[in-house]
Formats: C-alpha cells, sequence, structure tokens
C-alpha cells in the first residue's frame, strides 16, 4: 500500500462521528413487559468479525423506536390481528383453517420463529418459516400458496413471530443444515453489482455511520417481518434482502429464492442471541 | 468554493460523447493507480463536477464522503474520508485513476469504480434489480469525471 493510502485511512479513523451517530443505548422493553435483548455478546461464528451483535432498533430515530415499545402504538399490529382472522378461518379444499391442527397460535407457536429458517427431515430441505406456512396450506388445507413476500404471508409471519417475542435467535447452523449456510455466508461476502458491494461491506464493516441519510444497522432479521413507515406495510426479510441488492445495481435474487433462503438462515445466525422482536418497526 | 452558474452547467451534463474519448476499457492506469491522460481532452468543469459529485442519479459521492464544499446538499455519508483537502493530498492525475476505478488505488475498496463496464457479479440494469447486459453504461460519462476531477482538485485546505 503506498503512503496516501495510509493517509486516507488515518483520514477515516480521525473522522469524527456525527452527532448521534453510532447504535444507542437504550432499552427495548415491550409494553412494559417483555424485555428485549437487543445487544449479546457474537455468536462464536461471527466472533472473528464482531464483537456484539445488535439490533437494528438501536440504529433508528427516538420516534422510531418509540412506535416499537407499544402494541396499540405500533402500526404493524393491524396485520396480526388480520393474521388472527386468517389462522381461524378454513380456506382450501380440505375445509381447515391453521387452528384446525395447531389449535391457539399463542401455544402451538410459542418458540417456533426463534429456531427458523430449520432442517425439514421429512422433506430433506432448510425451510423458512414462509416456506412451512405455503407447505401447510398446499399439502394440509389444499389452499393456494401465498405470494412468498406478500400481505397475507407477511401477516401469518409476523402472528407466528409475535409468539416468541423476547426469545433468544437460535437458528441451528450444523449438521443438514450446514451447506446452506454455508452458501448463505458466501452469498453475504459476495460484491455484488456495478457498486461491487456485499452485505459486508455495508453491515459488517460500516455498521453506526451514515450512508448518505441512512444510518447503517448490523442488517440483522430478528426483527422481520418489519412495518416500514416508508412503504406503511409489513416487510419480510426477503423483500429487504432484494432492496439492499437492488442497491448495488445488480439483477436481484427473488424472494423464496434458494439464494435467498440460505442467505436469510445465515444472517438469522448472524442474530443467534438476540430477542425475537417481530413484528418491529424500522423507517 | 461559490457555486455560480449551477444551471448552465446542469444543462451542459447531458451532452453526448465526443469521438476521441478514451473508452472504460483502454484506460491505462499507472503503478499507484493513476491516469495521466485525460479522458476526454476536454478540460474538467469543475462547477458542474460539484454537481455530479452532490447528485444522487449521479456521483453519489456525498452518499460516503462529507465535503464542506457541498453543504448546500443535505446529508453526507461517513463511509469514506472527508474530501476537504482533497486537491492538497492528491494531483490531477491520482484523482481521475481514483474516481475511474479507486480498486487500482486501493486495493478491495469499498469505493465503486465509475469507469467501469464489465466484470461484475450479477450486473444490473442500473437500480432496477433486473439483468443488465455487460458491458454495462459506465456510471460516469468520461466527460463528467473529468468534471470531477477539477471538481476536487479545487478542494484544498485554506
Ligand atoms: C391439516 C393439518 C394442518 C393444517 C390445516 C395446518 N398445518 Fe401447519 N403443520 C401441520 C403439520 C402436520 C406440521 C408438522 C410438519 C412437519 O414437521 O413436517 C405443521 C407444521 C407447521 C409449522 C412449523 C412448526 C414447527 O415447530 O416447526 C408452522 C409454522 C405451521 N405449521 C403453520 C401453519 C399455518 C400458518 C397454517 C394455516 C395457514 C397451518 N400450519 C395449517 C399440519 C397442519
Ligand atoms: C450499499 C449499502 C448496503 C448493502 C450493500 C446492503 N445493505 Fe442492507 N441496508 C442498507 C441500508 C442503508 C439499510 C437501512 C438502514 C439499516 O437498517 O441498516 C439496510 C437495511 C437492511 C436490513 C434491515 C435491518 C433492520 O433492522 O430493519 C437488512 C436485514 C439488510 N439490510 C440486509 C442486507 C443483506 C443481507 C445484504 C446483502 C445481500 C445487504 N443488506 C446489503 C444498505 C445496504
Ligand atoms: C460506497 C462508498 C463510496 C462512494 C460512493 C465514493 N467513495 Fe470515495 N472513497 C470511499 C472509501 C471507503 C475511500 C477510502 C479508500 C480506502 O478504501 O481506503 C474513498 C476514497 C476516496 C478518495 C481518496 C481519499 C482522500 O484522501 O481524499 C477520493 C478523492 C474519493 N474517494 C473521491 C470520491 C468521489 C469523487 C466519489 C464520487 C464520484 C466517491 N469518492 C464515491 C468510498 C466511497
Amino acid at each position: 500500500m503506498n503512503k496516501k493510502a495510509i493517509t486516507a485511512i488515518a483520514a477515516v479513523l480521525a473522522l469524527p462521528m456525527a452527532a448521534g451517530a453510532g447504535p444507542d443505548d437504550d432499552k427495548l422493553v415491550v409494553n412494559e413487559d417483555i424485555e428485549m435483548i437487543t445487544k449479546a455478546a457474537a455468536p462464536a461464528h461471527v466472533a472473528d468479525v464482531l464483537d456484539e451483535v445488535m439490533s437494528g432498533w438501536h440504529f433508528r430515530s427516538d420516534e422510531t423506536q418509540a412506535l416499537q415499545m407499544d402494541d396499540f402504538e405500533n402500526p404493524a399490529m393491524v396485520f396480526v390481528d388480520q393474521a388472527q382472522e386468517a389462522w381461524d378461518t378454513a380456506d382450501g379444499s380440505k375445509g381447515k383453517s391453521c387452528a384446525s391442527c395447531h389449535g391457539d397460535v399463542a401455544e402451538s407457536m410459542a418458540g417456533v420463529r426463534a429456531v427458523y429458517p430449520k432442517w425439514n427431515e421429512e422433506a430433506g430441505e432448510v425451510r423458512t418459516l414462509n416456506m412451512q406456512i405455503n407447505d401447510c396450506r398446499e399439502n394440509q388445507m389444499g389452499a393456494e400458496k401465498w405470494k412468498y413476500s406478500g400481505g397475507d404471508m407477511a401477516a401469518m409471519e409476523a402472528l407466528i413471530s409475535v409468539q416468541s417475542r423476547g426469545l433468544p435467535v437460535n437458528v441451528a447452523i450444523d449438521g443438514p443444515v450446514q451447506a446452506t449456510w454455508e452458501k448463505g455466508k458466501e452469498l453475504y461476502y459476495t460484491r455484488t453489482g456495478q457498486l461491487e458491494l456485499s452485505c459486508a461491506n455495508c453491515h459488517e464493516d460500516n455498521y453506526g455511520n451514515m450512508i448518505r441519510a441512512d444510518h447503517l444497522s448490523q442488517g440483522q432479521i430478528n426483527g422481520f417481518p418489519v412495518y416500514r413507515l416508508k412503504n406503511t406495510k409489513l416487510n419480510t426479510a426477503h423483500a429487504r434482502f432484494k432492496g439492499c441488492v437492488r442497491d448495488t445495481r445488480a439483477e436481484t435474487y427473488k424472494p423464496g429464492s434458494a439464494e435467498f433462503v440460505a442467505l436469510e438462515l445465515y444472517v438469522a445466525s448472524r442474530g443467534n442471541g438476540l430477542s425475537v422482536e417481530a413484528p418491529s418497526v424500522r423507517n | 468554493m461559490k457555486l455560480t452558474s449551477l444551471t448552465l452547467a446542469l444543462s451542459l451534463a447531458g451532452t453526448a460523447a465526443l469521438a476521441g474519448e478514451v473508452a472504460p476499457k483502454a484506460v491505462q492506469f499507472g503503478e499507484s493507480g493513476e491516469v495521466a491522460a485525460s479522458l476526454t481532452g476536454v478540460a474538467g468543469d469543475a462547477a458542474n463536477g460539484a454537481i455530479v459529485a452532490g447528485s444522487k442519479s449521479k456521483g453519489n459521492c456525498v452518499a460516503c464522503h462529507q465535503v464542506s464544499a457541498l453543504a448546500d446538499v443535505p446529508f453526507h455519508g461517513e463511509i469514506g474520508p472527508s474530501l476537504d483537502g482533497a486537491g492538497d493530498r492528491w494531483t490531477v492525475e491520482e484523482l481521475r485513476g481514483l474516481i475511474a476505478n479507486a480498486k487500482m488505488t486501493f486495493e478491495g475498496t469499498m469505493m465503486p469504480a465509475f469507469y467501469k463496464v464489465e466484470g461484475f457479479i450479477r450486473p444490473g440494469d442500473a437500480y432496477t434489480g433486473e439483468a443488465g447486459a455487460e458491458p454495462l453504461p459506465p456510471i460516469l460519462t468520461a466527460q463528467e469525471i473529468e468534471d470531477v476531477v477539477a471538481f476536487l482538485a479545487t478542494l484544498k485546505e485554506e
């Protein structure tokens, strides 16, 4: 490296942090009841690159943060209510609802979100929650599959996630899922598009920094699906991945694609130890 | 620096490529990433360079860099070093190389190459998310790069 490169790097280090930059130290307690783990020691498999993993909540403004602290303020909760209705409503050729088989969602789905994506032995594949929901719709109910990142799906994903709020994310990364996890890791570090940027460039090397008007977080998905004030709806993790890949001037992958399933597993595993926060609120 | 005649500069920004331009694939980088020859042979217009550096749809340099001369443009990023004083730290040749393809100066840098058209992983059609066919159009034209170089050369510490 030449001398000027070193000077430039020194300049980066010397750059004063703008006021309010970096993650804050606020505490996230939802409904004055559920204490969220929003910062945790990095899990062993990312400890070589991160000391601490942090929820995206820490990188948002106080106003946005507040919306997530009370279910009456959280705009995502309307969708959770809608999904509760869908849960109890029969659909498809078999005349069944989710409740027909799973009963009370609060009981049957407690803890489920925290371990997805996970291996499905019978199908011999890594399944995201969305894949499992569509599998039940198609094969258990004889109903049409929902669009992978559509509104019905995101809402049901949110309803199921709510039953795990506060529990630490704990996806498995070894055994039968290991190959998928490795593939996700490779995608995370691949510099795509004409801007030649990887997830890691923004969310590992630069979290806490501003990129134009955006305050970069670690790109964790413990809060997904996420309600965004920007588009006033619930957004799935795959929709977010797609947006981020598009912003590298690249050809994106499709929501539900093998690539994004692998990436979801890998990104979820980077947040092992953080509480399930969904549905969270972002700008 | 005062950004006068901004509107005039804007109207010139869209002019077509001139003959005798150095094509993206023909750019000659020196040992430390510098590019000796002008990409167009036409002197850069610093005022237009300031517009290119500040606008989201062009260089969007402020996405990553703080630039005091562009204080009128809202939201400067913190990814790269401040560009204040870049004209003291770098020669025009070095600046040209840095913008054409910063990876020739800083190996593995996060800074995108603004005059590179192929060799990408999953090249896209601008920000559509659709596939793009290589060679892609460069992010900045040869003249826009000369203009940004001229602008950066005006950034002196005192
Ligand atoms: C006819 C029965 C039936 C219906 C109706 C049904 N499911 Fe299931 N569901 C199952 C069975 C059986 C499994 C276990 C599948 C497996 O492990 O391979 C399952 C598993 C699941 C799981 C994974 C649980 C875990 O611990 O991994 C989720 C989530 C789920 N269902 C959601 C839904 C939703 C949402 C609906 C309605 C849209 C629904 N199911 C409708 C039978 C049903
Ligand atoms: C050019 C920079 C850039 C790249 C490259 C990038 N992102 Fe992002 N990403 C952002 C910005 C800006 C945001 C919004 C602010 C934030 O939450 O970090 C964001 C948000 C996210 C979020 C939402 C976090 C939350 O808490 O709501 C996730 C998840 C995410 N990115 C994942 C990824 C993944 C996976 C990749 C690679 C496929 C990627 N990003 C690549 C800039 C980028
Ligand atoms: C995605 C982020 C990003 C964008 C966009 C970007 N840069 Fe950079 N730039 C960097 C980084 C990071 C460095 C530091 C070099 C390194 O990697 O060590 C840098 C370094 C530089 C330097 C040398 C540092 C110095 O001493 O001043 C100049 C000059 C420069 N950039 C100009 C520009 C211009 C002009 C544009 C727009 C046409 C631009 N950059 C766009 C990230 C970026």
